[in-house]
């Protein structure tokens, strides 16, 4: 027997007027799990976000939370709670009371002692014992942002829904934040929802990724998996960096296809996708997985068009005639002397099976087939 | 540097010289004016004469009436005005569509360009006998009294006042922060909970401005109640508008005036205490 999800999607659409801003999700949130809603401006993923909180409702469809459909449960009803973008702390209210706010809503009431020690477990949850007085404004970004986690975090819910709450912190408060995010997720066991657009801190924090384009769900999986088996084109370019290198497929055997790029080359390519004989597509190779070496080997040939030594790695602009510029990393070994120079020119070489073949996007910039289908985690 | 800092003030100086110019001949003289009149003594023919006393001010009971009628009217109306208000303002700022918002709120301020004097005379026919009052004889109601009535007054004075009160809280819940209203709902609060807990209390300043701005206009008005309440009941304004152009004791009429001066800073001081305190966007230190 499979546990309930705690939020589960079905057959969601979304639509605004004319403007269709989610269409058709089923989705299966597992509890206790750090989920991300990842994807570009406008792929609905706050929609969704809000959906759950109650204060937008589905077009089609039905959200259900721990089992059960809140279509016509306000937000006020549900056993979710949010830390919205900026915050949206009361300014009229001091610190603690902006945490005891939703504890003072709840029927039967609560007697004012509860009240004051859970707020005060809150308050010391984030770090901010001793700040109970403080006015919100006299607080920092990062600060206003932990009374946001807290005063949401103290009712208890079965979800947090988190939109985009790091998106107005800077970087180093940012990684730390991420890191006490995951932290507290794990401490309190309940099920985040982490909106953001942010790549890099989806593939960071979270348990599961769901990667969000033009209103639908393109793949869900742990980040590993959304990055070494992305579904498509979009999440194999979206999700971390990567070369896209078109070509026409000129043969197929089993799992592999053989591509000609531009170049005339031939390269075997993983498949994630049926693909055609003759059929325009593009291989994906990540930068990692390019090898550079002394010319001679390698199947690919380019000239180094500039280095950014990063430390522990390096990164390559190399430009290869007829396809265009590639970027490599490679690691880089002390004492190796591994470096190459700008104007230099290298062989380059991959691993059999890193690169993948996806289907070209249509104008439209999705790559979405009818036969598409999503798999729920249990 | 220092030429151009120089011409920096200059310029300054001639852009307000207007305004500044304007402040003291028709508000800063004619205060002071009054100011020397209210200590004065009445000239045997009327007018002023020269007198250092505190008689007038003595002599204020003998108005008490008047001012305690005022002092009635000007909160009691602007409360009045505060009710009506209030929801229009909601409306307008949180629930018309936006295109509307501006025709709305030009539709508020257009009565404004016709003079008060002559909408209330307007009033006057309607509430008449002539008026809502033969309509009603139609149908069967008769001998419905309204003109010179209690209610005819409230109903003038939140007619004529309306846009002032409405234009404040208008803008101070249309800049109100909606996801402050998503954040109580998202918190438990029910519709009720989060008007009373964040949008009216997030909007007193703005009730406090319309408020005291309309309470203020009050302390000195005395048409509307003339005119629809029948002139039976005298308020400040009737006082001074008789002492000055009737019985021609200027120095009286000085001395109820800077009285009514003195209560309208009071109130404005204690109305911006309270939604200073309210608001809590600053932190206010009262000393």
């Amino acid at each position: 027997m499979t546990a309930v999800p705690d939020i589960e999607f079905r057959a969601v659409t979304k639509r605004y007027g004319a403007v269709t801003a989610v269409s058709g999700i089923d989705l299966a949130i597992p509890p206790s799990a750090f989920v991300a809603l990842l994807g570009p401006s406008g792929c609905g993923k706050t929609t969704c976000l809000r959906m759950i909180g109650g204060f937008e409702q589905p077009s089609e469809g039905q959200v259900l939370i721990r089992g059960r459909d809140m279509a016509g449960t306000p937000p006020y009803r549900r056993p979710v709670n949010m830390v919205f973008q900026q915050y949206a702390l009361f300014p009229h209210l001091d610190v603690e009371e902006n945490i005891s706010y939703g504890l003072r809503q709840a029927r039967p009431r609560l007697s004012s002692r509860e009240i004051a020690s859970r707020a005060g477990e809150a308050l010391a949850m984030v770090q901010l014992a001793g700040y109970g007085r403080r006015k919100i404004h006299e607080l920092s970004g990062g600060q206003q942002q932990r009374v946001a986690l807290a005063r949401a975090l103290v009712n208890k819910p079965a979800v947090l829904l988190l939109d985009e709450p790091l998106a107005a912190l800077d970087k180093k408060l940012r990684t730390d934040m991420q890191i006490e995010l995951q932290n507290l997720q794990r401490e309190i066991g309940i099920t985040f929802v982490l909106v953001t657009h942010d790549q890099e801190e989806a593939l960071s924090m979270s348990d599961f990724v769901c990667v969000m384009n033009g209103g639908r769900v393109v793949q869900l999986g742990q980040p590993s998996e959304i990055y070494d088996e992305p579904a498509d084109l979009f999440v194999a370019d979206f999700v971390g960096k990567t070369n896209l290198l078109s070509g026409k497929v000129a043969g197929l055997s089993g799992d592999l296809v053989d591509v000609a790029l531009a170049d005339g080359t031939v390269i075997a390519a993983r498949k994630r996708v049926p693909l055609n004989r003759g059929e325009a597509v593009s291989v994906s190779l990540r930068p990692e997985s390019l090898s550079l070496s002394a010319p001679g080997e390698g199947s690919l040939k380019g000239i180094v068009r500039n280095r950014i030594f990063l430390g522990s790695t390096a990164e390559y602009a190399i430009e290869v005639q007829g396809i265009g510029s590639l970027l490599a990393k490679a690691d880089h070994l002390i004492g190796q002397g591994n470096l190459f120079k700008p104007g230099e020119p290298v062989a380059i070489g991959f691993a059999a099976g890193a690169p993948l073949a996806f289907p070209q996007l249509k104008n439209n910039g999705t790559n979405q087939r009818e036969d598409q289908h999503v798999e729920i985690l249990s | 540097m220092r030429g151009s800092l120089l011409r920096k003030n200059i310029l300054t100086a001639l852009l307000l010289a207007p305004a500044t110019l304007w402040l003291v001949v028709f508000l800063v003289l004619p205060f002071i004016a009054i100011a020397i009149f209210s200590v004065g003594e009445r000239a045997p023919e009327g007018g002023y004469q020269a007198a250092l006393t505190f008689a007038q001010y003595a002599n204020l009971p003998a108005r008490a009436t008047a001012f305690w009628n005022t002092m009635v009217l000007a909160p009691v109306g602007a409360l009045a005005c505060l009710f009506v208000a209030y929801p229009v303002a909601y409306y307008l700022a949180l629930r018309a569509p936006q295109r509307w918002r501006l025709i709305l709120l030009a539709l508020i301020v257009i009565p404004f360009w016709t003079s008060l004097l002559m909408r209330t005379y307007a009033w006057m026919y309607i509430l008449g006998g002539r008026g809502i009052p033969a309509l009603l004889a139609y149908v069967g109601i008769e001998d419905l009294r309204l003109i010179n009535t209690p209610g005819a007054v409230l109903l003038g004075i939140v007619y004529g006042y309306l846009p002032l009160m409405i234009l404040p809280i208008y803008v101070s819940l249309e800049r109100l922060d909606r996801r402050l209203l998503e954040a109580s709902a998202d918190l438990g609060a029910t519709p009720l909970s989060t008007f009373i807990g964040v949008t009216l209390r997030l909007s007193l300043p703005g009730v406090m401005t319309g408020f005291s701005l309309v309470m203020i206009l009050l302390l000195g008005e005395y048409l509307i109640p003339t005119l629809l309440g029948g002139g039976k009941v005298f308020f400040i304004g009737n006082a001074l508008v008789d002492l000055f152009l009737q019985s021609r004791n200027w120095p009286f009429g000085s001395a109820i005036a800077i009285t009514l001066v003195l209560v309208s800073v009071v109130v404005l001081i204690v109305a911006n205490r309270i939604s200073t305190r309210l608001s809590g966007a600053r932190r206010v230190d009262l000393i």
